[in-house]
C-alpha cells in the first residue's frame, strides 16, 4: 500500500481496519497492569445489572486494541502527525474472551491547517464491532497528517 | 447516609504519579500503537515530537490503573471505618480526552480528578453516575492529559 498523505483523505472515504482477537490472557495481562477491577482479572462475577457475567475486557484495552487495528489499518503506511485527542466515546457493548475484534474509520471533515502549512487535520469516526456485528464502542478522533505538497 | 452521598461535587482527588520509563513506553507501543516515535529513540529524534514518547492510550491507561487503586484505598478505609465503600463500576464513555503535550521517556506524570457531578441513574436502581474531570501534570507542572469521565458507582447504605 502506498504510503497516505493527508491530500489522500477524502471525506465520506470508509477505510477498514484488520480483525483483532481477543484472548483470555491478553484481557487478563492488561488488567493487572492497567485496570485491576475484579471483572476484568478473573470469571465468576456474578451480572450486577451493569456488567455482565464473567471476565470482561477493560475499556482501556480496547481502546488500546483499537489503537492496533488503526495502526495496521491505516497509520503505518501514512503521513501521521499525531493527534490532539478524543472528542467523545462510547462502550457501548462489552468484550469477552474470545471475540473478534473488527473495525471501520470513515473520514468526516478533512482541513488544511491554517497555522502549520505542512499539515491538514482529518476527523474521523470509528466504529469498533465483535464477530456478530454489534458495535462495541464508537469514538470521534481528529488526526493530524502531513501534506503531500510541501512533505 | 451512603459514600456515595459523602462524595461532594468539586472536591478534588489526587491518585498519585507515574513514572514513564523508555521500557514500559516501547512494550506498551510494541504492542498497542507501533509508530515510530513510541518505539526508537533514533527514529523519535527525527519525528515532529523530537524524542521517544509515550503513546497517548498509554497515557490514558497509566490514568486508569492509578484511578482504581485511589477508589480502592478510599473503599479499604470506608470499611475500617464501618461504613459502607463507594465501588466503582464500569463506565459508559468519556468527552474531551486532550493529549496536551508529549510524555517522553523518564516523566513523572501526576493525575488528579475533580468531582464535576453526580446523579442517580434514572435507568439502574442503585446505581449513581459520578462525572469526573481528569487531569495529567508532568514533574514541571506542565498539563499533559485531560478527559472528563463518567464512571457508574454502586449507591448502597451504610451498615446499621
Amino acid at each position: 500500500m502506498a504510503k497516505r498523505f493527508f491530500e489522500d483523505l477524502t471525506v465520506g472515504e470508509v477505510i477498514a481496519l484488520p480483525p483483532a482477537p481477543v484472548t483470555r490472557d491478553a484481557i487478563v495481562a492488561f488488567a493487572r497492569e492497567y485496570d485491576p477491577q475484579p471483572f476484568h482479572l478473573e470469571d465468576g462475577h456474578p451480572a450486577s445489572g451493569l456488567t455482565d457475567d464473567g471476565l470482561i475486557a477493560s475499556g482501556w484495552h480496547v481502546c488500546a486494541i483499537f489503537m492496533r487495528m488503526l495502526c495496521d489499518g491505516l497509520l503505518l503506511e501514512s503521513s501521521c502527525l499525531g493527534s490532539p485527542g478524543i472528542e467523545s466515546l462510547k462502550w457501548q457493548r462489552t468484550v469477552h474472551p474470545g471475540d473478534t475484534l473488527t473495525g471501520r474509520s470513515t473520514v468526516l471533515a478533512a482541513r488544511a491547517s491554517e497555522t502549520k502549512r505542512d499539515r491538514g487535520i482529518v476527523r474521523f469516526r470509528h466504529e469498533v464491532f465483535n464477530q456478530r456485528g454489534e458495535t462495541v464502542m464508537t469514538l470521534d478522533n481528529p488526526v493530524f497528517f502531513g501534506r503531500r505538497s510541501v512533505s | 447516609m451512603s459514600a456515595f452521598d459523602r462524595i461532594a461535587v468539586g472536591e478534588a482527588h489526587e491518585f498519585g504519579s507515574h513514572i514513564f520509563t523508555a521500557g514500559e513506553i516501547k512494550r506498551f507501543a510494541g504492542a498497542f500503537d507501533p509508530q515510530p516515535f513510541h518505539l526508537d529513540e533514533e527514529a523519535a529524534k527525527d519525528s515532529i515530537f523530537g524524542a521517544l514518547c509515550a503513546s497517548g492510550w498509554h497515557t490514558a491507561s497509566a490514568m486508569m490503573r492509578l484511578l482504581v487503586d485511589h477508589f480502592t484505598r478510599l473503599a479499604e478505609r470506608a470499611r475500617a471505618a464501618g461504613e459502607a465503600p463507594l465501588t466503582i463500576g464500569p463506565s459508559p464513555g468519556f468527552e474531551q480526552l486532550k493529549w496536551l503535550r508529549p510524555v517522553f521517556a523518564g516523566d513523572t506524570v501526576a493525575y488528579t480528578g475533580l468531582i464535576l457531578g453526580k446523579r442517580a441513574s434514572r435507568s439502574r436502581p442503585g446505581w449513581g453516575i459520578l462525572s469526573m474531570e481528569t487531569t495529567g501534570a508532568n514533574q514541571k507542572g506542565e498539563a499533559v492529559f485531560a478527559v472528563t469521565t463518567h464512571v457508574f458507582v454502586r449507591i448502597e447504605p451504610d451498615p446499621e
